[in-house]
């Protein structure tokens, strides 16, 4: 499997990060080394095993489904690097 | 008392309850340490003013009496841990200027146990990285050097600056976290112990993520009995983290009696590397006959997949890093990029990640991305998940076999310079974690301990895994091994 610029550009694309042209063919480059590497893992037969979602066998805690924080529009705003009248502000998002 | 900053917990703690000194006067005493250390760059936010006022509320609760084993010790944390009102950027651009409106549920407990915060400690951005070399702030390095050469060594990563602090006693212990060998790998660069917990031992919650199901926060100390009393005051069950394990937590420190006859200690073949080099080996075979020798039984052992653990991280971390990072959009915290004339929503996102993530954590995201994408989701990050629950099966098969604790090196080589690896491709970087990276992927705790030094002076580790949550009898392992191995060698001060 064997990345090319146009592919570069499209999963940079997708992880929304600008990535210059002329940096895409470096970009490419790289993906391909790191791939390369992890293409390894096909050798492994994995037929029948299950993938493994939890390091030890425990079931998720559940609590009851009730109000436990909130009233703190202050604080969550605090750090927002623009946040207007209690809301986050955006560039304009529909036309 | 004189050199407070060179204490052990275990020194200060009982130093202080005898009277003999305060945790004012250590922590002054490192707070002047860190003045003098810039040129090693552990230390990037400092926090006197709370290092202060926590020093003076701990002796009040010492003199009263009551105080637990971490009270008045001066520590530094590393940046990844968010810490209320204090910048917490995870070395990273993307975050300038985030102070968390909450605090970590670690240094919550750290806190509350009167332990005091001297600031927040360098690291790689996002904790990817191997050498502390992708920070935004700039490289940390290590206290040692080779010999009489100049040269700025690395002090390993993603804790250097951790790992650097430490080493050069500007505070008692710190905070690390360890995704692939970060607490570990930089442990074994400066000669100090370094010990990952068994996932879900200590709460993530108010860690910075990066790879969820294989981050795990730990001490970086001094020796073994630290690293004993500090997880004792760092773990325990968190409601606030649904990954945190509901179990009971035994007196860590209580099981150090070094007392290892009859444990069976397993070496695993495949950890022998070819072209490793030679002192590693003899590292490693010096560690196993000090272990013999103090009554273990010696089992080899395999462990047939470790060669894809490497691999399979590689998909698996990067792919749940291009999630939890997704965060970073510019909207609720840290930068946001200047946007030119009729820039929308997707420029603003992606002109601030370009801006304020680096090289390596972009080089991730996007593996991550790729591998996470419509049509490689099962080639790649399914394969890998499988291949995980082969690498953990190895374990569990040896551990059911009745071994007790696996003895490996901690790390391919001894520290390198800084610089040395700007040329290499991605992969020689990742190479470091060989040893340390399958005990994340399988969940179980690992300790590094410093064992001897190479021919240039440099420190080098052994590690040791154990099984799941029995850090204690994993503790008591290395506790044994430290006292064989007697490493007592500090660098020598240049800084």
């Amino acid at each position: 499997m064997s990345i090319d610029t146009e592919t570069a550009r499209r999963v940079a694309k997708l992880a929304r990060i600008k990535v210059e042209d002329d940096a895409l063919p470096a970009l490419a480059s790289e993906f391909n080394a790191i791939l390369g590497f992890i293409e390894q893992l096909s050798e492994v037969d994995v037929e029948g095993v299950e993938p493994m979602t939890s390091v030890t066998p425990q079931r998720l805690k559940r609590r009851e489904d009730v109000v436990t924080d909130g009233s703190q529009q202050e604080a969550v705003l605090k750090n927002a690097p623009d946040a207007r009248e209690g809301f986050f502000a955006v560039p304009k998002v529909v036309e | 008392m004189s050199d407070l900053t060179k204490l052990t917990i275990a020194q200060a703690r009982d130093a202080m309850r005898k009277g003999e000194t305060t945790s004012a006067e250590i922590t002054s005493a490192c707070l002047s340490a860190i003045e003098g250390a810039d040129a090693l760059g552990a230390f990037v936010h400092n926090t006197p003013d709370i290092a202060t006022k926590q020093a003076k509320a701990s002796d009040a609760r010492i003199k009263a009496g009551d105080a637990p084993a971490m009270c008045g010790i001066p520590l530094g944390i590393k940046d990844l841990f968010c810490t209320k009102g204090v910048p917490s950027q995870a070395a990273s651009g993307i975050l300038d200027g985030f102070k968390p409106e909450y605090e970590s549920t670690v240094t919550s407990q750290l806190f509350d146990a009167g332990a005091v915060m001297l600031g927040k400690l360098n690291m790689d951005e996002f904790a990817m990285g191997s050498s502390n070399e992708t920070s935004v702030y700039g490289n940390a390095v290590n206290p040692w050097r080779r010999g009489n050469d100049d040269t700025a060594l690395t002090p390993g990563g993603s804790s250097g600056g951790s790992a650097s602090a430490v080493a050069a006693d500007l505070c008692l212990a710190a905070t690390g976290t360890d995704t692939g060998g970060s607490i570990r790998q930089p442990a074994a660069f400066v000669g100090i112990t370094g010990l990952k917990p068994t996932y879900g031992r200590v709460s993530r919650w108010g860690i910075v993520a990066f790879a969820s199901s294989l981050d795990q926060a730990g001490p970086m100390t001094k020796d073994v009995r630290d690293a004993a009393i500090m997880l004792q005051a760092m773990c325990g069950h968190d409601p606030k983290d649904s990954t945190s394990a509901d179990l009971p937590v035994p007196d860590f420190e209580a099981a150090l009696t070094g007392d290892i006859k009859g444990k069976t200690i397993g070496i695993p073949k495949e950890y022998r590397m070819d072209g490793m080099p030679e002192e590693i080996e003899k590292l490693w075979a010096d560690g196993t006959t000090m272990l013999k020798d103090a009554g273990a039984k010696i089992v080899d052992i395999s462990l047939p997949h470790t060669k894809y653990a490497l691999p399979a991280y590689y998909v698996i971390a990067p792919a749940e890093a291009s999630s939890n990072l997704a965060r970073y959009d510019g909207v609720r915290f840290g930068h946001r990029a200047q946007l030119a004339q009729g820039d929308g929503i997707t420029e603003m996102y992606e002109k601030t990640r370009a801006e304020g993530f680096g090289a390596e954590v972009q080089r991730r995201v996007m593996v991550g991305t790729y591998v996470l994408s419509a049509g490689f989701y099962d080639a790649y990050y399914n394969r890998a998940r499988k291949v995980r629950a082969l690498i953990k099966r190895d374990f569990d098969e040896v551990f059911a076999d009745g071994v007790d604790a696996i003895l490996t090196p901690a790390t391919p080589s001894a520290a390198f310079g800084l610089g040395e690896m700007a040329d290499a491709d991605p992969i020689q970087m990742y190479l470091n974690d060989v040893f340390t990276v399958t005990v994340n992927l399988a969940g179980l705790p690992g300790i590094s301990v410093p064992a001897g030094l190479d021919k240039q002076g440099l420190p080098l580790g052994l590690q040791l895994i154990g099984r799941p949550w029995e850090e204690a009898d994993l503790l008591n392992t290395a506790y044994a091994l430290e006292q064989a191995a007697g490493f007592v060698a500090k660098p020598s001060k240049w800084w």
